[in-house]
């Protein structure tokens, strides 16, 4: 196995993905809707509430609007997560997964391609959920536009993982519903994505503590700081740790020999 | 040799230094002192104790002497803008808040809001010349930039009055929209802009005919009609935009001043009432009332660029080069 092997894979499996997300224009136009709801109308209605304070990386008083952003953002990226994961269900259905599976390379290296290919399709959609949002008067310094891409990767990467590590227990797809109440809700609701910290510390400390800890918050951070050409170490460790736990717990979930797989009768 | 390029890079640094050093000055009504900040760095300087009560402040021509009322020490106090340090009163009567300088820097025009009076100062010799009977309640008080016009706007009245600076009497009243609070005169002097707290609007005045121009009226998505309070009103060199402080709405409005349209709403602190230019153009100040801070709008983009905390209840605003 020489690199042009793992190339050519990684190649076949990212344009895989992306030629399935260019060709199903209503995934694409759906994936666009959900964010663009919130932004349009959840936040209208909500423009007034955070006027109150200034927290970093904002430097003035903000718009509601301004505020959900990157939280939005997070949200494009936890869904997209979520959807490749019900994809490799469905690819176990159908079998693809098998042909993926039996490919001569590493298991890591192809299910790494697998997130990537995820991470690039959900920053393709973030990009014009930006441009968008442009237009509704949500700027950001234009570096920030550039500093946010790696970030992008990284917690698209750290969605996707998570999304990979969940589909390693799912069996069936109609087991998927149980993936949205039970991840995707509290993960996004349970964030600084609609609510600053401070905001939540207010109402219940508990919540703010759960906010702090849960790694969906730390992507949101860490995608609202290099918006405004600024690096959150903090949240970018965490995020990094989140991906590499996340990572190896997928690993071993596509396992044959030791993980969900083998209890689930291979894949 | 090294030490003489070393010598010369030290005097342009401090050169450029002096260049870019802008001073915002804002009085603290609440903490009863000065706050200076520098609003490149975007960060507060110092505060200084200046006297009961700060609220309304001008800067010389020259930008030596900064005027502020000190409400309830009952004066106006004179200050050295370098060193800070008192160097006289003017007798401004009772409780003054808002007063105007003429544009040589000789005349200070003092609103006494309780006796109903313009209170008239010369300033080289600190003594009060005249008093001018006005409306109910005076409160904004602005001179023509020829020098032609000293316009006070009477709160209960709802008037503007038009006093001749050569013979300080009334020429002419005009009836403005309910709770006029501040007046500016367009660089041009053609123009008298009315900021009018109840009725949420703005009027244009023709300064010639001393006739009504146009009402303008703000609408603001989210944010209520009572919350609208317009106060500081300000109008650039070029006439090209004028920019009102809304008050409670918590938002500055860009007008645009050919057409009068209202063209963008930009989102700054609590209960914005003053406003003032940086000497470029290039920078508008706001003070935010009980937010404790005032914001930078950067005009060239039009957008709020920084918020810095000052201090408690800022009301005025001066800036020197």
């Amino acid at each position: 196995m020489n690199l042009v092997h793992y190339w050519r894979a990684m190649s076949g499996i990212i344009g895989r993905e992306l030629w399935r997300f260019i060709t199903q224009r209503e995934r694409f136009i759906s994936a666009l809707v959900r964010p663009l709801i919130w932004l349009f109308v959840f936040a209208a209605g909500f423009r007034a509430a955070l006027g109150l304070a200034i927290t970093p990386p904002y430097e003035t008083y903000i718009l509601y609007e301004v505020y959900i952003t990157p939280g939005l953002i997070g949200m494009i990226q936890l869904f997209n997560g979520m959807q490749s994961s019900l994809s490799m269900v469905y690819d176990r259905e159908m079998g693809s997964m098998r042909i993926l599976m039996v490919c001569p390379l590493p298991r890591w290296f192809l299910l790494l391609s697998k997130l990537l290919a995820g991470t690039f399709v959900s920053i393709l959609q973030v990009y014009v959920f930006l441009a968008i949002a442009w237009f509704y008067d949500i700027h950001a310094p234009w570096q920030g536009y550039l500093w946010v891409l790696p970030t992008l990767i990284l917690s698209g990467l750290m969605l996707g993982a998570l999304g990979l590590l969940l589909s390693s227990f799912i069996k069936q797809l109609e087991n998927f519903a149980g993936v949205m109440n039970f991840v995707i809700f509290p993960m996004f609701f349970m964030s600084t994505a609609l609510y600053p910290l401070w905001k939540m510390k207010e109402s219940s400390a508990l919540l703010a503590k759960l906010a702090e800890y849960n790694p969906f918050s730390q992507a949101v951070e860490l995608i609202r700081f290099a918006l405004y050409g600024q690096f959150d170490q903090h949240a970018f460790f965490y995020t990094l740790s989140a991906f590499i736990v996340f990572m190896a717990a997928a690993i071993v979930g596509y396992n044959p020999s030791k993980g969900m797989m083998s209890k689930k009768g291979g894949g | 040799m090294i030490k003489k390029t070393c010598l010369s890079i030290a005097i342009a640094l401090l050169y450029l230094g002096n260049v870019s050093a802008e001073s915002v000055f804002v009085t603290l009504e609440n903490d009863n002192a000065l706050a200076v900040v520098d609003p490149i760095a975007g960060k507060l300087i110092k505060t200084i104790p200046i006297g009961q009560r700060p609220r309304g402040i001008a800067i010389s021509p020259d930008y030596k002497y900064l005027y502020i009322a000190t409400s309830d020490d009952n004066t106006i106090k004179v200050i050295d803008t370098v060193s800070f340090k008192e160097l006289g009163h003017l007798p401004s009567g009772k409780d003054p808040e808002t007063f105007a300088l003429n544009p040589a820097g000789n005349r200070v025009y003092v609103s006494n809001e309780d006796d109903s009076l313009v209170t008239v100062i010369d300033v080289p010799t600190k003594k009060a010349i005249k008093q001018i009977k006005v409306g109910v309640e005076p409160e904004g008080i602005t001179v023509s930039p020829d020098n032609r016009w000293l316009v006070s706007a009477s709160e209960t009245t709802n008037m503007v009055h038009w006093i001749d600076t050569k013979t300080n009497t009334i020429v002419e009243n005009s009836l403005v929209d309910p709770r006029p609070r501040a007046v500016s005169f367009t660089a041009d002097s053609q123009q008298l802009w009315v900021s009018s707290e109840m009725a949420g609007s703005v009027m244009v005045l023709d300064a010639n005919k001393q006739q009504l121009l146009k009402t303008i009226k703000f609408e603001i998505s989210g944010v209520t009609a009572d919350k609208i309070q317009p106060v500081g009103v300000v109008i650039d060199k070029q006439r090209h935009h004028a920019y009102v402080a809304l008050g409670p709405a918590n938002r500055v409005a860009v007008i645009n001043a050919q057409t009068f349209e209202v063209e963008k709403i930009l989102l700054v602190g609590q209960r914005v009432w003053n406003l003032a230019f940086s000497p470029d153009q290039k920078r508008l100040y706001t003070t935010n009332g009980t937010s404790n801070d005032i914001s930078i709008i950067d005009l060239d983009s039009q957008t709020v660029t920084k918020s810095i905390a000052v201090g408690t209840y800022p009301w005025g605003v001066a800036v020197k080069p």
